[in-house]
């Protein structure tokens, strides 16, 4: 997606489809395994960790709480703010660097974007609601599991939203679409498409794109996200569930 | 300023409700176009983009770079933006923002991924490739800063020559060769306000506006897209935009 991830050597000198297998052995529209826990962190209003393939990401919630710094206070709306942030140990790469670059920036945007769409933030006027992200280990597709754990950790902490919104990213490889690309096939591959949706009404709420697609192939992106859909939800519901089960029992 | 957007808003949806735009345009309409290749002798490559009342400067410098340690054999491409104060009375001194952030990385990104310019070509030697930076000035800001922009990279690019490589430097003052494209890249941005979608939005439009979405067109391909805003695009939406996004291609392509 950017200068951040580029791998390393030339696309053509990778094999990423064998006999109709992805490097890891998953089918063209197969998905990493999806593993979500809300409500890990004590301090947080609310909090989801997510394992998405090798990708673990963490988001915490904080607020509804007093708008900081004041002048920025919406009489019409809270103020959400989201802070997407890459460790720097998230790669097999060398050490990264802390804090925030251009693309955690822009992502950090995007995101906030998305969410402000299903948070009903006019039930707060005046207030701000954080949400924290960060990247423990990135595998490909962090954007898309970063949306799914803020989209839990907003539902943990109480906050009311529209839908629970959720997201992954295809991508080409070899000429074909494939459904939620891995590391080395966003590396490698041909295009990206990154796509949040809100499952109820399938609004889509971020779709980026790089790479070069026709029109038909991008709307087979979005057909796999279209699919996905229900599924990720039912992952997302079934974590909070746990998680007021978790505390009924406490 | 949040009261005259709620206003300015309401009275751009109620124009939009009746099928008006308030400069008259039709809906997928662009705003006159004027572009000037050369205007800034100091750069190896520029141009200046009118679009409406919005002005952006692009310029393309070279420098001598040491390769991204993971691709080692290909020059370096780096796209910046500024949101000059005086283009817009809220855009405000400092570091680049989100949105000048934002505007650098979706050009980049169109013209990265439509490949039209050969980062194999910028290999000089072990350790040593040319580094293209493009530099996007917003010197007026009337709305749509990404199409003027995209336009102006493009036709900057177009524009730009190599300086050689001489005795271990880049021989600055000597006059390049012409450099390479296999293509034109250029991007197409929408708004969204309440129901109705727009091509190029106005000023008032963008403050209107509930979500935003830029498509990068090369050839017959899309090589970008950037969807930005709080409100959402359905499917059908999409499908719109990106054939339009073709026919304007088609159309812009010719201020090249």
């Amino acid at each position: 997606m950017s200068e951040e991830e580029y791998g390393s050597g030339k696309r053509e000198d990778v094999k990423l489809i064998i006999d109709g297998k992805r490097v890891d052995g998953r089918a063209l529209d197969e998905m990493r395994p999806l593993k979500i826990e809300a409500g890990l962190l004590h301090k947080a209003a609310g909090s989801a960790y997510v394992e998405w393939g090798d990708n673990k990401v963490i988001a915490a919630v904080y607020g509804p709480r007093e708008c900081l710094p004041r002048h920025d206070a919406n009489p019409y709306r809270a103020k959400l703010s989201v802070r997407y942030l890459m460790s720097p140990f998230a790669s097999k790469e060398e050490h990264g660097r802390s804090g925030p670059n251009r693309r955690s920036i822009e992502l950090s945007m995007v995101l906030r974007e998305a969410l402000e769409n299903v948070v009903l933030l006019e039930h707060y006027p005046n207030a701000m609601i954080d949400v924290f992200i960060e990247v423990l280990q990135a595998s490909g597709g962090t954007r898309c599991a970063s949306l799914v754990a803020a989209s839990v950790a907003l539902a943990n902490a109480g906050i009311p939203m529209k839908d629970l919104p959720v997201a992954v990213a295809s991508g080409k490889i070899e000429n074909q679409i494939c459904l939620d690309v891995g590391k080395e096939e966003d590396n490698f591959g041909q295009a990206d498409v990154p796509i949040a949706l809100a499952p109820r009404n399938k609004d889509i709420l971020l779709l980026q794109m790089d790479g070069l697609l026709s029109k038909e192939e991008l709307f087979r992106a979005l057909d796999y996200a279209e699919k996905m859909a229900p599924v990720i939800r039912d992952a997302e519901t079934s974590a909070l569930e746990k998680a007021y089960a978790r505390a009924g029992e406490e | 300023m949040e009261v005259m957007d709620e206003i300015k808003k309401s009275y751009v949806t109620l124009l939009l409700e009746k099928g008006e735009r308030a400069d008259k345009r039709g809906m997928f309409d662009y705003r006159p176009i004027e572009v000037k290749k050369g205007v800034i002798e100091s750069a190896e490559g520029s141009a200046w983009v009118q679009l409406g009342n919005t002005q952006v400067l692009a310029s393309v410098k070279f420098q001598l770079d040491k390769p991204f340690p993971d691709r080692p054999k290909e020059g370096v491409l780096s796209t910046s933006a500024e949101l000059l104060p005086m283009a817009n009375p809220r855009f405000e001194p400092g570091p680049p923002d989100e949105r000048a952030i934002e505007l650098a990385r979706v050009v980049d990104r169109a013209v990265r991924s439509a490949e039209i310019i050969d980062l194999e070509s910028f290999f000089i030697e072990e350790d040593k490739v040319y580094g293209l930076y493009i530099d996007l000035y917003v010197l007026d800001y009337d709305g749509n800063y990404f199409d003027a922009a995209s336009l102006a990279a493009m036709a900057a690019i177009r524009n730009a020559s190599i300086p050689p490589y001489k005795d271990g430097a880049l021989a600055m003052k000597e006059k390049g060769t012409p450099l390479k494209l296999s293509g034109d890249a250029l991007e197409f941005t929408f708004v969204k306000i309440g129901d109705k979608i727009v091509a190029d939005p106005s000023l008032d439009e963008e403050y209107a506006r509930d979500a935003r979405i830029t498509v990068g067109i090369c050839g017959s391909n899309i090589c970008s897209i950037q969807k930005s805003g709080r409100g959402a695009f359905k499917r059908d939406e999409l499908e719109k935009i990106i054939d339009i996004s073709f026919e304007k291609y088609r159309e812009l392509s010719k201020y090249l």
